[in-house]
């Protein structure tokens, strides 16, 4: 055994191996403290799986003209309330290498002799990648007719989600929904970081008198139930604005209010490094407080306050969705989540055009994703949680 | 105890006051005040054109050409002093008539959603603890991230569907048709009783799911902990083991966000109540808001708020009484 380990030690191959090893603990111990953390996150699998959920979704946001085939306002009045087409390589009359949809053609109810839009099995319209449509302008830079899948036929239109009660398209105004609804999400986030840093940082770094009366404000802010202030802030909006100024409003709004919990934890954290040895130090050499906060005090803990705008994110998004859903949010023609539900109201709706839920699945899902990612965050954030 | 009690009462009156100016702040952000609105629901449609004059009169009767302090101080002196919230717009009566007894439903919606929470969150919470890593334990994790995830509004429509597809009845509002207008009575009340579950079931789904993971790290903390260790070598029984030491601090957390619990469900309240159909506070709220009837909707904000600082005072008091060190380190 010593005789064998003898031997192993001066073979070439376990030089190398341990030259490898210490490469690697070289590596580990003078990684900064982000790339540490990158590593630990990247082993959270569930967490990862979720930032890359959330990734596609912001690029369907992102190049949401390109993705969707129509227009938010696109009507089809051939395709009222219209079920999903799913798009097919056979069907009774063979099979073919191109997907395609049936076509569709007007028939009369027997029963009621309303005017209905049924498929019409006989005729084919292919579906394509890169079919032309509609001029957009993808990230406000470069126009294109060229849409990432449509239908060989101009005239016919294609609606893999359906359609609703004015024949638009599920799947386009759900692509631009999202990207509302995200962007929503991360201007509130990015306002209410600002504030809590502001407010926080404020009541963290001076203490006393002007922290107990930061805090008595922030606990005024904290115990009105948010979602009905956010209700009165949005009611408040006068009825003629346009629908950019309602946006804005709305993200301010969202902003405004968010910060509570984030200002307290900055607060906190601040309040406990107070008096360390290198504040003091800082503060003696003449450093002015804001140097004294941004460059002393807060990489401290950046990570976790990175790891709170990520945990804020999913209330951003349901506050939205809340209120646009009761009409006192975002308002038609603007989309967004919350706006897609609203024609979602009722279970006479549900039951029979389940298709205007879809953009619910999106709710759910951008939830549950920032949720996950923030849990992974926080463990990776964590120095304590068992360094490998 | 009594100084305890006392100061935190004051912390209460101080941030209610607090409370009343924003929540004043807020009614008065609405372009147009109580007078504009009133002299075009007035005269709107009967030919009388209304000048600017008029609407000014209308303003110095209901003492709106103050200035915004003084017209603060008459909001809350009525509030305080004669229990009056001022007038109901949209209804052309007081606002007390109007809220009424809708108080007394909130507040029973409230109160089933806390036990349901509770008695759902807190031995679910600690099943997960004791059997921490088992199939049981990471199910129940998946649902709590879907309590988290599914707003409630979506729950409610979700059921709505359900019930009507399955059992083909409407279970929305509070009271059946044939109760809906007729007086108290015993009849009425079981009917409530049998409407009530589903919007306590709805309001306390994100709050268990919240609940069950603090029961679940705070029961995991004290289960590693010496004394239960030490009570495991003397033999005595798991249950009663479980009971005696860990269970009892795990509910500690539970106990002092029963606030914050309380400030989630009315914040939810209004949207659950619009899809359900219940005609309580919440609704109200949100339809005052629609309609821009401010001193409706401000009184039922402040009604909420008042509720939920009580019920921050209530948990205080029951937190400084489950655990004495609370006392001391306020001191």
């Amino acid at each position: 055994m010593t005789v064998a380990d003898g031997i192993d030690q001066t073979s070439p191959k376990a030089q190398r191996q341990a030259e490898r090893e210490r490469q690697r603990l070289l590596k580990y111990y003078s990684a900064s403290q982000w790339t540490l953390i990158w590593w630990r996150f990247r082993r959270h699998r569930s967490a990862m799986l979720a930032a890359s959920i959330l990734g596609f979704m912001a690029l369907l946001g992102v190049f949401a003209e390109f993705v969707a085939p129509y227009g938010t306002t696109t009507r089809d009045g051939q395709y009222i309330d219209g079920p999903p087409q799913i798009p097919m390589f056979c069907d009774a009359n063979g099979c073919t290498l191109t997907p395609f949809i049936h076509g569709v053609k007007t028939e009369r109810d027997p029963v009621t002799l309303r005017a209905k839009t049924v498929p019409d099995p006989d005729t084919r319209v292919y579906v394509s990648f890169f079919a032309k449509g509609e001029r957009v302008t993808v990230l406000g830079l470069f126009e294109t007719d060229r849409h990432l899948f449509g239908l060989d036929d101009p005239d016919a239109m294609l609606h893999i989600w359906g359609a609703d009660d004015l024949g638009r398209d599920v799947f386009s105004r759900t692509m631009y929904a999202t990207r509302n609804s995200l962007t929503i999400g991360v201007l509130g986030v990015l306002i209410s970081f600002v504030l809590a840093l502001i407010i926080g940082g404020i009541a963290g770094y001076a203490g006393g008198m002007t922290d107990n009366v930061i805090q008595r404000v922030t606990e005024v802010v904290r115990v009105v139930p948010i979602i009905p202030l956010y209700m009165g802030l949005a009611a408040a909006m006068p009825k003629e604005w346009s629908t950019t100024q309602v946006y804005f409003a709305m993200t301010l709004i969202l902003g405004l209010f968010g910060w509570p919990t984030l200002a307290r934890r900055i607060r906190s954290q601040l309040l406990s490094i107070r008096n360390e040895d290198y504040v003091v130090a800082a503060k003696l050499a003449g450093a002015r407080s804001s140097r004294i906060i941004g460059q002393h005090m807060l990489p401290s803990f950046t990570s976790f306050i990175i790891v709170d705008l990520v945990i804020s994110f999913p209330y951003m998004i349901l506050a939205e969705t809340a209120l646009s859903f009761v009409g006192l949010g975002l308002r038609p023609p603007t989309v967004s989540w919350g706006v897609l539900l609203q024609q979602a109201q009722s279970v006479r709706v549900i039951e029979q055009t389940p298709w205007l839920c879809i953009p619910a699945g999106f709710v759910v899902i951008a939830v549950l994703a920032f949720t996950v990612i923030g849990d992974g965050l926080r463990d990776a954030a964590d120095p304590y949680s068992g360094a490998r | 105890m009594l100084r305890f009690t006392l100061e935190r009462f004051v912390g209460m009156v101080v941030t209610m006051a607090l409370v009343s100016m924003m929540v004043f702040v807020i009614m008065e952000l609405p372009p147009g005040d109580y007078a504009d609105r009133y002299a075009f629901r007035k005269f709107s449609g009967t030919g009388v054109s209304v000048t600017e004059a008029d609407v000014e009169a209308i303003r110095a009767d209901f003492g709106l050409d103050k200035p915004m302090v003084l017209r603060y101080v008459d909001w809350i002196g009525g509030i305080v002093l004669r229990g009056d919230f001022g007038q109901a717009f949209a209804f052309e009566t007081s606002v007390v008539k109007v809220i009424g007894d809708k108080v007394w439903l909130t507040l029973g919606i409230l109160f089933a959603t806390l036990i349901i929470t509770y008695a759902v969150s807190i031995p679910i919470g600690i099943y997960a603890a004791v059997h921490r890593g088992s199939t049981a334990d990471y199910g129940l994790t998946a649902f709590s991230y879907l309590g988290l995830a599914l707003p409630n509004f979506l729950l409610a429509l979700i059921l709505l569907y359900f019930a009507n597809r399955w059992f083909d009845v409407g279970i929305g509002g509070l009271f059946s048709p044939r109760y809906a207008e007729a007086p108290w009575s015993l009849g009425k009340l079981w009917d409530l009783f049998k409407h009530l579950w589903l919007p306590a079931f709805v309001l306390a789904w994100s709050a268990v799911a919240y609940q069950i993971q603090t029961v679940r790290a705070t029961m995991s903390d004290e289960l590693n902990k010496l004394s239960v260790t030490a009570a495991r070598a003397r033999g005595v029984p798991e249950m009663k083991l479980l009971v005696k030491y860990p269970a009892r601090l795990a509910i500690n957390p539970v106990v002092s966000t029963i606030g914050f619990d309380v400030n989630r469900i009315f914040s939810e309240l209004p949207i659950v109540a619009a899809v359900l159909g219940l005609t309580e506070l919440g609704e109200l709220l949100l339809r005052a808001y629609l309609d821009l009837d401010m001193y409706v909707a401000g009184a039922i904000l402040l009604l909420l708020t008042f509720i939920i600082v009580f019920m921050n005072f209530v948990s205080d008091l029951l937190l400084a009484w489950l655990d004495p060190r609370i006392k001391l380190g306020s001191r």
